[in-house]
């Protein structure tokens, strides 16, 4: 129950952020921002490429939310291993240091790489675009990006993947389920956006 | 997995593999940042419409990893990774991953990126996936017994599903997936 409570809170509070916002500025155009340093082409070239050599060379194809899901395993295994280990998930899939998780952690040392050499290092505690429409309040984006994680995990362990597990790696392989999962991952995120940022 | 012993000690993959992980990491980072794709604004700004960096790049890597990969697999050079469909779980994980998407402002993947690029704020949003996978552990044994029930239907493509050959299928889609990429191209600002 009490969970329950904590749980209705949140989304309320969740609820009132749109309005919060809507109040307090104007709607807000991504455009007023830098885009990429690259051709969207050229990456997304790169990226099919990059897959064509992970399912020849790792057997393995792009992903990264279940490295979410091996480090909550391990965290649970530090401080309730045999409770860790009944729950099915985890019977399923247990955690361990895989392919995938060097993959994710190597990711942001490739992010810093290429930010370092573009001059694109921001260094920054909260997104221009995000102060704009909800100001300066650091425990408000930490709140509100907590909360957004929480229910992208649940997402994407329901579906099966994530925008890199379904929205490229399934998506490429004509997967039905990848097709349907990344559609409802743009339904349900637009609407929630438009929300959030254009009202 | 056909039983539920569970192994006591954590699994470590052999180290070539885990190098190769690495090294193709690096690259999935370099290229992610450089697409724009850690940016809190390009990743909102697909959702609100505004900014189409994210289409251009996720159609790009289909269209470009599609031929390829079953170019590969029509030469028995690669394996499939095929996850079964559920209808009920895809589309209401789907949905709620679209929800937190929007909060977050970064995906699993780009959150990585942003961190790597000096956006602390992913760091929390990082720790939110953490505790939501948490949470889904907790409710698995529920959910393989109800929502992950609703509409299975297997391991399934596209073409299967359409009853057509998958050679076909796949030219037909490329040239209708590059199609879109010039509409895009043609009428969007970014």
């Amino acid at each position: 129950m009490r969970m329950c409570r904590k749980a209705a809170c949140l989304i309320g509070a969740l609820a009132l952020l749109p309005l919060h916002a809507a109040v307090a500025a104007e709607p807000s155009n991504a455009l007023n921002y830098p885009g990429p340093a690259w051709s969207p082409y050229v990456v997304g070239a790169g990226i099919g490429v990059l897959s064509w050599l992970t399912f020849y060379f790792s057997d393995s194809p792009i992903g990264a939310s279940s490295f979410y899901a091996q480090v909550s395993g391990f965290i649970g295994k530090l401080f309730a291993k045999r409770h860790t280990e009944s729950l099915t998930y985890f019977k399923d899939n247990p955690p361990s240091v895989d392919w995938e998780f060097v993959f994710v952690v190597a990711t942001i040392a490739g992010g810093t790489i290429a930010a370092l050499t573009g001059g694109e290092f921001t260094n920054e505690w909260l997104p221009p675009m995000w102060v704009a429409r909800f100001g300066e309040s650091i425990a408000l984006r930490v709140v509100v990006a907590f909360g957004g994680g929480i229910s992208m995990a649940v997402g994407a362990r329901l579906a099966g993947g994530c925008t890199s597990g379904h929205g490229i790696s399934g998506t490429l392989q004509l997967n039905v389920a990848s097709w349907i999962a990344v559609i409802c991952f743009f339904i349900g995120g637009i609407a929630v956006a438009m929300l959030l940022f254009k009202l | 997995m056909p039983h539920s012993t569970v192994k006591s000690t954590a699994r470590v993959d052999a180290v070539p593999k885990l190098l190769a992980g690495t090294i193709f990491g690096l690259a999935f980072g370099f290229l992610l940042q450089k697409g724009g794709v850690g940016k809190f604004n390009v990743l909102i700004g697909q959702l609100l419409l505004q900014d189409f960096t994210v289409a251009k790049v996720m159609l790009t890597a289909i269209v470009v990893g599609m031929v390829g990969i079953f170019t590969l697999h029509h030469f028995a050079k690669v394996n499939l990774h095929i996850k079964p469909t559920r209808i009920g779980a895809n589309i209401i994980g789907g949905l709620l991953f679209g929800a937190g998407f929007a909060l977050m402002g970064y995906c699993p993947g780009t959150a990585a990126v942003a961190l790597g690029q000096g956006n602390w704020d992913a760091f929390f949003g990082m720790a939110g996936l953490v505790a939501g996978s948490w949470i889904f552990a907790e409710l698995s044994g529920w959910t393989k017994r109800t929502i992950e029930k609703w509409g299975d239907l297997g391991k399934v493509l596209l073409p299967d599903l359409l009853h057509l050959r998958r050679g076909v299928f796949v030219v037909g889609f490329a040239l209708t997936l590059t199609a879109i990429i010039v509409l895009l191209e043609r009428f969007t600002t970014r």
